[in-house]
């Protein structure tokens, strides 16, 4: 049995997997409950802002300017994919979508690696995040513990962009049924436009806060989006919440597991899918009948 | 002339003698031996890929996590001694890729679409991470497992090894060959025509009594079945097993592989496979333009998916069958436009009164005591509630053994939904369905349809891309073979019972010209006759049809009636209409729903006098109202 410290440790570490898990989670559930699409490219697109967060930090030795210039990207990134490429495919069958955003990620990848190489880039702690925290009952990585609060206001935002707006109330209705949004006269196709480009600037974004914990690599988004693949199962497809709460339960069971046998963290996040699909097909939060 | 067999086994002669010449010419264009012994690993492995995709529709990311299980049990049987003949380990690694194929095709095949991709995709991971940690002991973790051996042929002194090169070659290619003669025996097995309707419309294979999740769930287990004779044979030919086997990519690989090639050709992921390693490894050696080979195909790749869909092979055979195609096209073109300037002429069409047939009888799917039973089917205080909607409110009702019998009321007074919970694709709030008085509530639609309950849909279920034929057989072939069948050597036309029942309804439907034209090109009327015909060759005791009559023109309703009282001399029918004249001149009992409760049940003259069914159905008093009615009642839509 591990000692409270590493349990209360792994857990803090947990919460801040989870989190960054229910942002890449929300980003995919928000595009893929609105326009139907699941976006393969996901991964990828981590990779992307966490490259660019490297890029900018390079440039202006700022990590709020690397945040601010890296979310322009990511817009301009979502704006033309959608444009492009994922307009020409809602009415195409699943697998096509699956296929093409598939293509595109690949793309991504191997234009990281083309342009950066494959070796791994460092982006350094932002100069306010240097050091460790006491929490008196724990010393833990400051910048972590900002990440986390980080990700809890952009979650909020979301959120409140979600639930208090008027463009949140289309999304929300175009997740129910997106035909009947469409005969109210709401042009679907702007909406469409922007949660994807919402989508995308929350995956980046998670990439870019996370670039300072890891080794940032071309390959490194492809674990983070078969887990938030899971986190979708576990949440419910299209439910925001669901995003979250699958998000923080993810984190929370790969961190806990490696507290006992690291050999078993990943291996218990898919065994619980399989009791979830088992017990309760359509997620925790989703509703049966969708999909 | 080449005589017959030869002809329908052009494929695999065309494949045989391409094997045999690729290792003498082309070489020279940068395939090593070993490049095209590759291709053909890679190639069996998405032999499986394409059955499960191209045939089924199933789209999946993790075929990696079959590769490998295949590959790793053999390789640490061999390794660790536990077996001594490098056969048997590939067939215990296979039998082994297969048992965690059904174990995952469980879970995954009840989601579909987007959800089995992802679902696929993260049980991959999960065997990726197995093999990594968990079984490290047994697998070697990252280092994977090296010496694997090679297979021997022969005895003592005459054993000869299969070392890599030639030998190698040989095997993967003979292997291959045989793995491409079963999957073209699989794709025109009955299974394999299921496994195409499945594809073109789930819910209706489902409608039609095939057991949809368990051919599904076949599928799956056989493309595990190939993927884990290719990871087997993997370890063995590089006689070393790696970890990558396991690997996210290797499953993307393989899909974008088998879809440059042509999904759905079965020689698709060997060309798919060839281009991509010769791609590998000759762009490569261009100074500067190693790492971006991958870059360029990966552009390549959403090319193909956004505009040319086929892949390399697929493109070929369809460019090749478009002439003979254009050809069949164009003749069912005429004839449409024949039909439907006929029609725009002023009705005189009328289908020539198609020959006299007489319909077998259906085989009672009931047990002899209940076989006499005066009462086909019964309705007992069924109701389906939505929220507050009382769609259904506690009907109850008989249809008599061997009579037509109307279901009419004005919109939204829940026909459709009554009919639905009848064969029981919907489940009732309440009350049940007894077919010769047995309870029919509850078993599900397959279940239903082969108790012998069969329904024409509102709004045509056809499979646009089979023919009409296929299509019939597909339906002809459910209470033949029963809810679930591995038949997968047997030819799908090799039913003498079957194919004499197509026969018989192609003439029936006045479709016998149509035979081989696809659904999709079909005018109107003919896909509404082939909808009544799909649950005709099912041979239901009971037969529904939701409106058989809608969108036909005088003249056809006129054929259609005809083709509904001739069928009303072999099976009970039960019937929702909106055409009254229709419904009077067909029915003998007719019911009157309104609001969703039961107005009037009787006699089809007793209903039409009945003072309470003129004033709540027609509004109007006057006896002559009905005798007005042509024509169909308003619009035809009701919330499902």
């Amino acid at each position: 049995m591990p000692s409270t410290a590493v349990l209360l440790s792994q857990a803090f570490n947990g919460l801040a997997l989870g989190s960054l898990l229910a942002l890449v989670s929300s980003g995919l559930t928000i595009i893929l409950g609105t326009l139907g699409v699941l976006n393969f490219a996901h991964g990828a697109l981590f990779a992307v802002g966490a490259y660019t967060a490297f890029v900018m930090m390079q440039a202006t030795h700022s990590f709020v300017l690397a945040l601010i210039g890296g979310c322009a990207v990511m817009l301009i990134i979502g704006f033309a994919m959608e444009r492009l490429v994922i307009r020409h495919f809602y009415a195409r069958p699943d697998e096509d979508q699956i296929l093409v955003t598939y293509g595109i990620g690949m793309v991504l990848v191997e234009a990281l690696r083309a342009w950066f190489g494959g070796n791994s880039q460092r982006v350094p702690v932002p100069s306010w995040g240097m050091g460790a925290t006491k929490l008196g009952f724990l010393v833990y990585p400051t910048y972590r513990l900002q990440l986390i609060g980080i990700i809890a206001a952009l979650l909020v935002g979301l959120y409140l962009v979600l639930y208090r707006t008027s463009v949140g109330l289309v999304v929300r209705a175009g997740i129910e049924n997106a035909g009947m949004v469409g005969i109210l006269g709401i042009d679907v196709r702007r909406t469409f436009l922007f949660v994807f480009a919402v989508g995308i600037v929350a995956v980046g974004l998670a990439g870019m806060l996370y670039a300072p914990v890891v080794a940032v690599t071309p390959d490194m988004g492809a674990s983070f989006m078969v887990q938030s693949f899971v986190v979708i199962v576990l949440g419910g497809l299209g439910s925001f919440p669901g995003a979250i709460v699958g998000g923080l339960i993810a984190g929370e069971i790969i961190s806990l597991t490696s507290a006992f046998d690291s050999a078993y963290s990943e291996v218990m996040l898919y065994g619980l899918m399989a009791l979830v699909l088992v017990a309760r097909p359509q997620g925790l939060f989703g509703t049966e009948g969708r999909v | 002339m080449v005589p017959r067999p030869f002809r329908a086994a052009w494929p695999e002669l065309a494949l045989l003698v391409a094997l045999i010449a690729a290792p003498v010419l082309l070489p020279p264009l940068g395939f090593s031996h070993d490049l095209l012994s590759r291709a053909l690993n890679w190639a069996l492995f998405g032999l499986g890929l394409d059955i499960l995709f191209g045939l089924a529709g199933l789209l999946s990311f993790g075929q990696a996590a079959f590769y490998g299980a295949g590959g790793f049990v053999a390789a640490c049987l061999l390794v660790s001694g536990t077996i001594q003949s490098v056969w048997l380990a590939f067939l215990i690694g296979t039998l082994a890729a297969g048992l965690f194929g059904l174990a995952v095709g469980w879970l995954a095949v009840r989601r579909i679409g987007i959800y089995f991709a992802m679902i696929t995709l993260a049980f991959g991971q999960m065997a990726y991470f197995i093999q990594n940690s968990p079984l490290s002991d047994y697998t070697g973790g990252e280092n994977g497992i090296a010496g694997v051996p090679v297979p021997v042929i022969g005895f003592g002194a005459w054993a000869v090894r299969i070392t890599a090169g030639l030998p190698m070659y040989a095997l993967l290619a003979a292997t291959f060959f045989l793995g491409f003669v079963l999957a073209r025996r699989i794709v025109h097995s009955p299974v394999g025509l299921i496994l195409k309707a499945v594809k073109e419309n789930t819910p209706r294979v489902a409608m039609l009594g095939h057991d949809v999740p368990a051919y599904k769930l076949a599928a799956f287990t056989i493309a595990a079945l190939y993927a884990g004779l290719a990871g087997a044979m993997l370890g063995s030919f590089q006689s070393y097993m790696p970890p990558d086997a396991f690997a996210l990519e290797t499953s993307g690989q393989l899909v974008v592989q088998t879809i440059v090639g042509g999904v759905g050709t079965l020689v698709g992921p060997l060309v798919g496979a060839a281009l991509w390693l010769w791609l590998r490894d000759n762009l490569q050696l261009i100074p500067g333009f190693g790492s971006l080979w991958k870059l360029i195909l990966g552009m390549a790749f959403i090319g193909l998916v956004m505009g040319l869909r086929r892949g390399i092979c697929g493109e070929i055979l369809h460019r090749w069958g478009q002439r003979r195609e254009a050809a069949r096209l164009g003749a069912a073109k005429a004839r449409t436009d024949a039909i439907e300037e006929a029609i725009a002429a002023g009705g005189g069409v009328a289908p020539e009164v198609p020959a006299e047939v007489a319909l077998p009888m259906p085989r009672p799917a009931f047990d002899g005591r209940t076989a006499h039973a005066e009462i086909a089917l019964e309705a007992q205080g069924l109701a389906r509630h939505y929220g507050g909607l009382k769609a259904v409110d506690g009907v109850s009702f008989q249809v008599r053994r061997g009579s037509i019998h109307a279901v009419i009321g004005p919109n939204g007074a829940g026909k459709s939904t009554l009919f639905k919970m009848l064969s029981d694709e919907v489940s009732p709030s309440a009350g049940s369905v007894l077919l010769f008085g047995e309870r029919l509530t509850g078993a599900g639609v397959t279940e239903a349809t082969q108790r012998g309950v069969a329904k024409s849909n509102q709004l045509n279920q056809l499979f646009l891309a089979l023919t009409v034929r296929e299509n019939l057989r597909v339906a002809a072939l459910a209470r033949a073979r029963g809810r679930f069948r591995l038949d997968l050597l047997a030819p799908a036309t090799g039913r003498a019972d079957v194919e004499a029942q197509v026969e018989t309804l192609l003439g029936i439907l006045d479709l016998g010209t149509r035979a081989e034209t696809r659904v999709g090109v079909l005018a109107y009327g003919e896909k509404r006759r082939l909808e009544i015909g799909m649950a005709l060759a099912t041979s239901p005791n009971v037969l529904l049809l939701d409106e058989p009559l809608a969108g036909m023109s005088p003249s056809e309703r006129v054929a259609t009636c005809a083709l509904i009282r001739r069928i009303g001399r072999s099976c009970t029918i039960l019937l929702v209409e909106h055409d009254l004249d229709a419904v009077f001149d067909l029915a003998e009992r007719i019911t009157v729903l309104s609001e969703g409760r039961l107005l009037a049940d009787g006699p089809a003259e007793a209903v039409r006098r009945d003072p309470a069914v003129q004033k709540a159905y027609l509004g109007a008093a006057p006896d002559e109202a009905l005798g007005e009615t042509t024509g169909t009642w308003g619009a035809v839509h009701e919330p499902a």
